[in-house]
């Protein structure tokens, strides 16, 4: 049997940056001074900023440290999910780093800043493609970013219907992030259950519908990994009192090429580049969470847009009833190009990389429902939800499992999220995963539950091999030190 | 967490559904959280309370506690006017894990109608209805 | 593809598994209307090396800097970016991985930022900075939000000369609340005009940038003093966060909430986005930040560690009660800058701020010499304004045929200041190319 990649190895101390370094140091190569000195009156200048001066070395060998302490997909499976941990192609950091882009002021004038006009117009059009929607805009910098745009969107509309609407309804499986773009906007969320197969049922929508209600922010497929098959009878009822149906793009990956959101009854979807589209996530950032809409809605998006006139690009804020801005330029072109890069790549083999993503997950959902309790027993999409119902008996949390996971050299899934199902872990193993990869994740996992029955403490001490054991976070909490 | 019977829930003392506790001390009456709310809660980190002076109905939410994961709401078993608050949870919000019924308690309030204290819970019901939460 | 691991065989197993015929059976569940009716039409797959040509085709339609002197800032900003810097940020361990909620696993992350953390605040004289913002518009916006919250007033005063994109940024964040902006106008001098203030009633915030967009130091220390007699909190905003390597920092004055973009430490310009949303504030006021923080802490065997923490503010927790709604944030971008400021360290960063500055005031003067007019009087960093003659729109445009990007108009942003260019002068340009732009633009 092949081994685990969790092993144990030399891990290396590093201090913090202020714990290092002499006065005096210097890391960066000052440029050479070809200009005299002109001195500011001395009550305008501060104290020199007490930060820790360090040599070159030592700036690399503390960073180098730093990283092997991580754990990123490049180093093994990273299942967590409504995340899409899928792999980040190297040749999309290359194209991102070219100096013509990376060098690249945001006001040059139109003339000189083609390429990138050309590639954001082309993206635009892309995803519109692959979502079934009319227009696009690529300058919401995160997906909640792009939600408060859809939010904002259904404000507009329906201020401009003349009928301002105050309530949103959202499901329980909702991401955090939903009931708070729609608060951040001013809307009152209205909670809604979803049925014993863990999907929306219509009756459930219809009974909370009125001319008071926006309308509906809905995951799909949603975060217990399910197709919320019910959607289009949604939509109409949504409709039929004149609310609007946002889409939270989020779980993309299981439906690139399969699922057209326009025909769906959607009309406000936003996209995650930094899930679906292959952009890193930086440890928690930058990503890019662009929003499409149906025809109708395109002129509320935000400006400035991208226009065609001949053949060169423009910018244009000449859409009087566009809700504004959310970027101080025209979102994280860095990541647009990434994403760029990766649908030129793939082409087609987008609908190829969402069925095996679905594939996946369902593999390792049959491979794991006899040991770990499934709560919704049916085809799943590119997630499977489990909980830890049949660990009580031996006092083994799901928290406890996952840490045990990482000695085996997998990252976590996501915990305790969809609330819906307690103690939660959902799993997404996403396309770029291997057969032989979710063998061995299967295999530790089905470890695991035998040592919570024979051996729990090792579990409930895990991790042994990470850098550092379980932290304390209540005393972090209680007495918060965030600077040093 | 707990089992229910372990659960420790004095008998002179009444309960409302939202899991804080009400005991009534002369012409005062003394506000905190039950024993299994704290154990449910977990490690408490934070508490919001609100200012002596202030005044709240039964049922309005008065203030907040917090744990690493989790924020819950706190509503008036009775309504009244804030007399005292417990300023020692602002250093040590464990107390209330610790004696949820002394030493971790919440407010003093001047009750407006001292007979809210009637259609709480006695120590025996409250169980029950826990144990049906589980 | 090379992204795909699965062979055939792979996928014939794994049916079997599932219990599927094919690929498309696991597609049961979607109701035949919600389906795609046709192939998706995208151009075909390109290989790496198709991909190449074609990316670098669209990059050679760029004014890449090397080529073209572009003597612009506005929120964009040219420095040096150190090699070191560059390979640092490149390692997966970094770029692959995600949010650090396991902290066992995500040290690196950790540390690294509680290490940000640690230098923002002190940089800008604050008690505690978060883990990143979007931008530095998107923070300014936050910003306000927070003093709403916290004074439970529901106006803000914005200076005109906060930066035109940012101001825009923070209407549309009010724009479906019952918040309201009231503008504080410019004086002749280029600096924020405060009589004003008084008479706009109770507000939450005073907001100002500085150095403004006009790239004009503001009188901290008397702005704060006149919004604190307001009853009001002293927000201060910033694009170019270099100026702080030289002027009193905004803590040092009396800022209650400091936010800006740190594209400047080690963050490509890259077309405007991403950027780092700076953002600090002081200990009394944590509880109502938004953003991720890291806090220090120990494990079950005492060592030394970090975690996120104070999450019950976040999204995650408190839903529609969340300070704020971000998830995704800036994280790599404030890696780079906290690789960049320890490259750079004290000394370093105040001689750089040095260099901006004064090569700046070579400009400056150099153009006053050849009869240009510097309306604005007030002390600036390595950005000013400067009044051309009417007409110099096709001077500007004849110096791009030449690859000198001339400064950026003013007209569009305020109508009041026609025939007026914004200039910005970092350590990238040398004397050289300003002696060439005096040489081209002298009336």
């Amino acid at each position: 049997m092949k081994e685990f990649p969790g092993d144990t190895g030399l891990i290396l101390n590093e201090p913090l940056l202020w714990e290092k370094g002499r006065r005096g140091r210097c890391g960066m190569s000052l440029p050479r001074r070809d200009v005299q000195p002109s001195p500011l009156p001395d009550d305008l200048i501060g104290e020199v900023p007490d930060l820790p001066e360090l040599s070159e070395v030592e700036v690399v060998r503390h960073y180098t440290r730093l990283s092997t302490w991580n754990f990123g997909v490049d180093t093994g499976m990273y299942p967590l999910g409504s995340c899409t941990m899928k792999y980040n192609p190297k040749t999309n950091e290359k194209q991102a780093a070219l100096p013509g882009f990376a060098g690249a002021h945001p006001f040059l004038p139109a003339r000189l800043a083609q390429g990138a006009l050309t590639l954001m117009y082309e993206l635009e059009l892309l995803l519109a493609e692959i979502t079934g929607m009319d227009a696009v805009s690529l300058q919401p910098a995160a997906g909640a970013q792009g939600e408060l745009t859809g939010m904002l969107i259904l404000h507009a509309y329906h201020r401009n219907s003349g009928s301002p609407r105050t309530k949103i309804i959202v499901p329980d499986t909702a991401h955090g992030t939903n009931p708070a773009s729609a608060a951040l906007c001013g809307f009152y969320p209205v909670n809604v259950r979803s049925n014993e197969q863990g999907i929306l049922a219509p009756e459930a929508i219809a009974a909370v519908m009125d001319e008071d209600v926006a309308g509906i922010m809905i995951t799909n497929p949603n975060t217990l990994g399910l197709f919320e098959e019910n959607i289009r009878q949604i939509a109409e009822i949504i409709h039929r009192k004149g609310g609007l149906v946002y889409c939270d793009g989020a779980n993309m990956n299981a439906v690139m090429g399969t699922v057209h959101s326009g025909d769906s009854g959607i009309d406000v979807q936003h996209l995650n580049l930094h899930k679906t589209f292959s952009t890193p996530h930086g440890s928690g950032g930058p990503g890019s969470g662009p929003v499409c809409v149906r025809k109708d809605l395109e002129p509320f998006l935000p400006v400035p847009r991208v226009i065609r006139q001949g053949d060169e690009f423009a910018l244009s804020d000449d859409f009087p009833f566009s809700i504004g801005k959310l970027h101080a330029f025209y979102g994280n072109f860095g990541v647009l190009v990434k994403a760029y890069s990766y649908i030129l790549s793939m082409g087609a083999e987008l609908k190829t990389a969402s069925s095996y993503a679905v594939l996946n997950a369902n593999y390792v959902k049959e491979k794991l429902k006899d040991v770990l309790h499934l709560p919704y027993d049916r085809p799943c999409m590119h997630e499977c939800v489990f909980s830890d119902r049949f660990q009580k008996e031996w006092k083994v949390s799901t928290l406890d499992m996952v840490k045990r996971l990482m000695d085996y050299g997998f990252h976590p899934p996501t915990i305790y999220f969809p609330l819906v199902v307690p103690g939660a872990i959902m799993i997404e193993p996403t396309e770029t995963e291997s057969k032989e990869d979710l063998d061995l994740f299967i295999d530790a996992i089905r470890s695991i539950v035998r040592e919570a029955e024979s051996k729990p403490e090792l579990i409930t001490e895990a991790p042994k091999r990470c850098r550092v054991g379980r932290m304390d976070e209540t005393e972090a909490a209680r007495h918060p030190c965030l600077t040093g | 967490m707990k089992e229910i019977s372990e659960v420790n829930l004095p008998e002179d003392i009444r309960y409302n559904e939202s899991h804080e506790w009400a005991r009534l001390e002369g012409d005062s009456v003394r506000i905190g959280i039950s024993d299994y709310a704290q154990d449910s809660l977990g490690d408490i980190t934070y508490v919001e309370l609100p200012q002596v002076g202030d005044v709240f109905h039964k049922g309005e939410e008065f203030g907040t506690v917090e744990s690493t994961k989790a924020v819950s709401e706190l509503f008036m078993p009775v309504g009244g006017e804030v007399t005292a608050v417990n300023t020692d949870l602002a250093e040590a919000p464990e107390l209330i894990n610790q004696d949820p019924y002394a030493a971790g308690w919440l407010l003093v309030v001047k009750p407006e109608a001292p007979e809210e204290m009637e259609s709480l819970l006695k120590s025996e019901a409250y169980r029950e209805m826990v144990g049906g939460l589980e | 593809m090379r992204y795909l691991p699965h062979t055939e065989e792979d996928i014939e197993e794994m049916l079997k598994t599932v219990g599927v015929a094919n690929l498309d059976d696991l597609y049961a569940a979607i109701p035949p209307d919600c389906g795609s009716k046709r192939e998706l039409r995208l151009p075909p797959a390109l290989t790496e090396w198709e991909l190449d040509s074609h990316m670098a085709g669209l990059a050679a339609k760029m004014a890449a800097s090397s080529e073209y002197k572009v003597f612009i800032g506005a929120g964009s900003y040219e420095h040096y970016i150190p090699e070191s810097v560059v390979q640092l940020l490149a390692r997966s361990e970094f770029v692959t991985a995600y949010t650090p909620y396991q902290p066992e696993m995500s040290q690196g992350t950790l540390q690294a930022i509680y290490e940000y953390q640690t230098l923002v605040a002190r940089f800008l004289g604050m008690e505690a900075a978060n883990a990143s913002m979007y931008d530095g518009a998107s923070a300014l916006a936050e910003a306000l939000l927070m003093s709403i919250r916290i004074s439970r007033k529901n106006t803000v005063a914005l200076a005109r000369t906060v930066h035109p994109a940012y101001r825009k940024v923070v209407q549309t964040y009010f724009s479906s609340t019952n918040y309201r902006v009231v503008e504080v106008p410019y004086l002749g001098n280029g600096g924020i005009d405060l009589s004003v203030l008084p008479a706009q009633g109770d507000l939450a915030a005073v907001a100002v940038q500085s150095p403004n967009f006009f790239g004009c130091v503001e009188d901290l220390k008397r702005i704060g003093e006149a919004a604190h007699e307001a009853g009001a909190l002293l927000v201060v905003c910033f694009s170019e966060p270099l100026a702080y390597g030289l002027l009193k920092n905004p803590g040092s004055q009396g800022a209650d909430i400091v936010c800006g973009e740190g594209q400047s430490f080690g963050i490509p310009q890259s077309f405007g986005g991403p950027g780092l949303g700076m953002f600090a504030s002081n200990m009394k006021f944590v509880r109502n930040m938004p953003g991720r923080l890291v806090g220090l802490s120990k494990d079950r065997n005492a060592r030394r560690g970090f975690v996120l923490t104070l999450a019950t503010r976040e999204q995650h927790i408190r839903r529609e009660k969340a300070t704020s709604n971000i998830c995704t944030n800036g994280s790599l971008c404030a890696l780079a800058a906290a690789m960049y400021l320890a490259s750079a360290g004290g000394t370093g960063l105040r001689e750089l701020a040095e260099l901006n500055h004064d090569k700046s005031e070579y400009l400056k003067f150099e153009l006053t010499r050849a009869g240009v007019n510097l309306p604005f009087s007030a002390p600036t960093f390595n950005e000013f304004v400067a009044e051309f003659p009417a007409g110099f729109a096709s001077t500007h445009e004849r110096l791009v045929k030449k690859k000198i990007v001339a400064g950026l108009p003013l007209a569009a942003f305020y109508p009041e200041l026609e025939n007026h260019y914004l200039l910005c002068v970092t350590e990238t340009r040398s004397k050289t190319d300003m002696d060439l732009l005096v040489r081209e633009v002298r009336p």
